[in-house]
């Protein structure tokens, strides 16, 4: 523990303006995978267990986009893009053959498309760490506010993110889709009588969760290494995050995911061996205070 | 209690029958390979037995069952490196040490059920080796815990010997399974399948379901330990890949194998498991791509397990008959 360090950070201006920042930006970019997770949940009723392993899909596509095209631009797209269509695919062709069956039941097929997915990337990208690095392009000096440092390549991504989550509450508040899917989560069959395709409803549905994680694990490829199997602990966290914000709830996800990216953040100072420990701690506090989450609808 | 007296009776003949054609067996053709597999299937069958009572018997799908599994592997190890303890005295404390950690873990857990339970159960199991890999001066990191493990004789039995420990194992396996279907079959066991089946119910008649619930899981988590000691008395050691998550996965890949309605379900599902495992590794290197393929196919289109299906079957041909 060095919390005298924490202290010292947080007394001084400089040090919390980049602690901050760099909270933000991971939990915007938490928020992309966890409001998947909830979105898929909140209207499929089905927790995704494989979606750790889009969010890893995404990375690697991410990586064979940019090695290709030396563009980020293309390189997320072809991320986000590729894992929708993945989604796509393992919804119609495996998940919605179990709708409605008990937790096992999706627990087991979530479970093969991990194994699966995990021995794929293996084969076609090898077992080892890659790495894409910040291209080039967006290699530039860091902004300095008050002292604090802000990578410039940090505050591109909060942008961006910040950019999708803005994009995903407009199009689930404000059109017609989004009151479609709003309405299929309260009342499928309803919904379904009233003449709307909720077969094609609910796969678009998963596409765009999916896609969400694709995109996260497209956008954060250069600043993390890129290996199998690195989806559990980002599907953990997500997990966490919508435990603590609430099931089903996209606005207590995104409270949740800063909450998460700021104990990263500040945590890595204060007590680096215990980050993981202290995001527990705080799931747990949630569970025993306020079962359903921050802003949980249905309780737990 | 007649009948739970007279059942006690048959499961223990029936026991002691197994025990005695596994030990023939065993000793009878004595091939290290068979040795081998005796003492991986115990181990693994006692995982995938103690986590049905939770998933089959209570209706709770864990997927953090490892946890307990590397929390008696662990504790036991660290116990017997000490020089000081002897192997029953270790495995107790080993067994008490799973059974405490699934007590603080279940409190907080069975409060939840369905999907919550599944994923905190997984979260706490991701905690424990997130502590094992982190507390490197206790358990050695990603190494494990590495110098081997002292294997005492007692009572004349010298598990260092590999025969020795296979029928050891057998004999854990069989005495824990016959533990377990007394519990299934008490009316502690009925409470489980009714808080299972109609968990409103059994709160209107006045059972706590929560205590039962955690009874539950720490009576699975207890007998976890156990198949944990095994482990580490098979390998020597313990590994932090023992409370990962793929640990608890093919827990319950085992009894969807074997079957998750009838008692024996997950001992058979724990034998395929390891046969079908050992013949895949052996042919080829992307041993996720084909059992994850054969998990889809077995979930798709069987939607049961093996004895589920046979049990059915045979059923209904009685019930076609009469």
């Amino acid at each position: 523990m060095e919390l005298n360090e924490l202290l010292d950070c947080v007394s001084t201006l400089s040090c919390v303006v980049t602690q901050v920042s760099a909270g933000l930006t991971i939990g915007m970019l938490l928020f992309l995978v966890a409001s998947g997770l909830t979105l898929i949940f909140g209207v499929l009723g089905l927790v995704n267990f494989a979606h750790g392993s889009f969010y890893m899909v995404g990375a690697y596509l991410a990586l064979a986009g940019y090695g290709a095209t030396g563009s980020f631009i293309v390189a997320v797209a072809f991320g986000a893009l590729g894992v929708a269509v993945l989604g796509l695919l393992c919804e119609r062709l495996l998940l919605s053959r179990i709708y409605g069956a008990d937790v096992l039941m999706q627990l087991l097929v979530c479970y093969a498309i991990v194994l699966i997915l995990d021995d794929v990337v293996k084969i076609v990208w090898g077992a080892d760490f890659l790495s894409m690095g910040v291209p080039d392009s967006l290699r530039q000096p860091p902004f300095i506010v008050a002292g604090g440092i802000i990578p410039y390549f940090y505050a591109i991504l909060f942008l961006v993110t910040a950019a999708i989550a803005l994009l995903l509450a407009w199009g689930m508040g404000r059109t017609r889709f989004g009151r479609t899917v709003r309405a299929a989560a309260v009342n499928p069959a309803m919904v379904a009588a009233l003449g709307v395709n909720t077969t094609a409803l609910y796969a678009v549905v998963f596409a765009i969760g999916a896609m969400l994680a694709g995109a996260a694990g497209a956008l954060s490829a250069p600043i993390r290494s890129v290996v199998p199997g690195a989806g559990v602990s980002i599907l953990i966290e997500s997990f966490i995050v919508t435990v603590i914000g609430g099931m089903g709830s996209i606005g207590g996800a995104l409270a949740a995911s800063l909450i998460i990216g700021l104990t990263r953040s500040f945590g890595s100072i204060g007590f680096p061996l215990f980050v993981e420990g202290m995001m527990f701690v705080i799931m747990a506090l949630v569970l025993l205070l306020k079962p359903s989450g921050l802003a949980g609808r249905r309780g737990a | 209690m007649r009948g739970l007296a007279d059942s006690l009776r048959g499961d223990l003949l029936f026991g002691a029958l197994a025990f005695a054609l596994l030990a023939a067996v065993d000793l009878g053709l004595g091939s290290p390979g068979l040795l081998d597999f005796t003492i991986r299937f115990a181990t693994f069958a006692l995982l995938a037995l103690s986590l049905n009572l939770l998933i089959g018997v209570t209706g709770l799908v864990s997927f953090g069952h490892a946890a307990y599994f590397a929390m008696g592997a662990y504790a036991f190890g660290l116990l017997m490196q000490t020089g000081a303890w002897s192997i029953p005295a270790a495995l107790v404390a080993a067994l008490a040490a799973s059974a405490l950690f699934a007590l603080v873990v279940g409190a907080l857990c069975v409060r939840l059920t369905e999907i919550y339970f599944a994923f905190l159960t997984l979260a706490f199991q991701m905690l424990l080796h997130s502590v094992i890999l982190a507390w490197i001066p206790l358990t050695g990191g990603d190494q494990g815990l590495m110098g081997g493990i002292p294997k005492p004789a007692f009572l004349g039995i010298d598990l260092a010997r590999q025969d020795h420990l296979a029928l050891f194992s057998a004999f854990c396996l069989i005495a824990s399974a016959v533990i377990l279907r007394q519990v299934v079959r008490s009316p502690f066991g009925a409470a489980l399948r009714m808080l299972r089946d109609n968990p409103d119910r059994a709160a209107f008649l006045g059972l706590s379901v929560f205590r039962y619930r955690l009874g539950a899981f720490v009576i699975a988590g207890t007998f976890a330990g156990l198949a944990g000691v095994l482990m580490s008395l098979y390998v020597s050691g313990a590994f932090p890949s023992f409370a990962f998550w793929t640990t608890s996965g093919e827990a319950i890949f085992m009894i969807m194998l074997g079957g998750i309605s009838v008692f024996l379900g997950p001992i058979v599902g724990a034998a395929l498991f390891i046969l079908l495992n050992d013949r895949i590794t052996a042919l080829t290197d992307h041993h996720g791509l084909y059992m994850g393929a054969i998990l889809l196919v077995l979930v798709l289109g069987l939607r049961k397990g093996l004895l589920d299906f046979l049990v059915e079957a045979w059923r209904e041909r009685k019930e076609r008959r009469s």
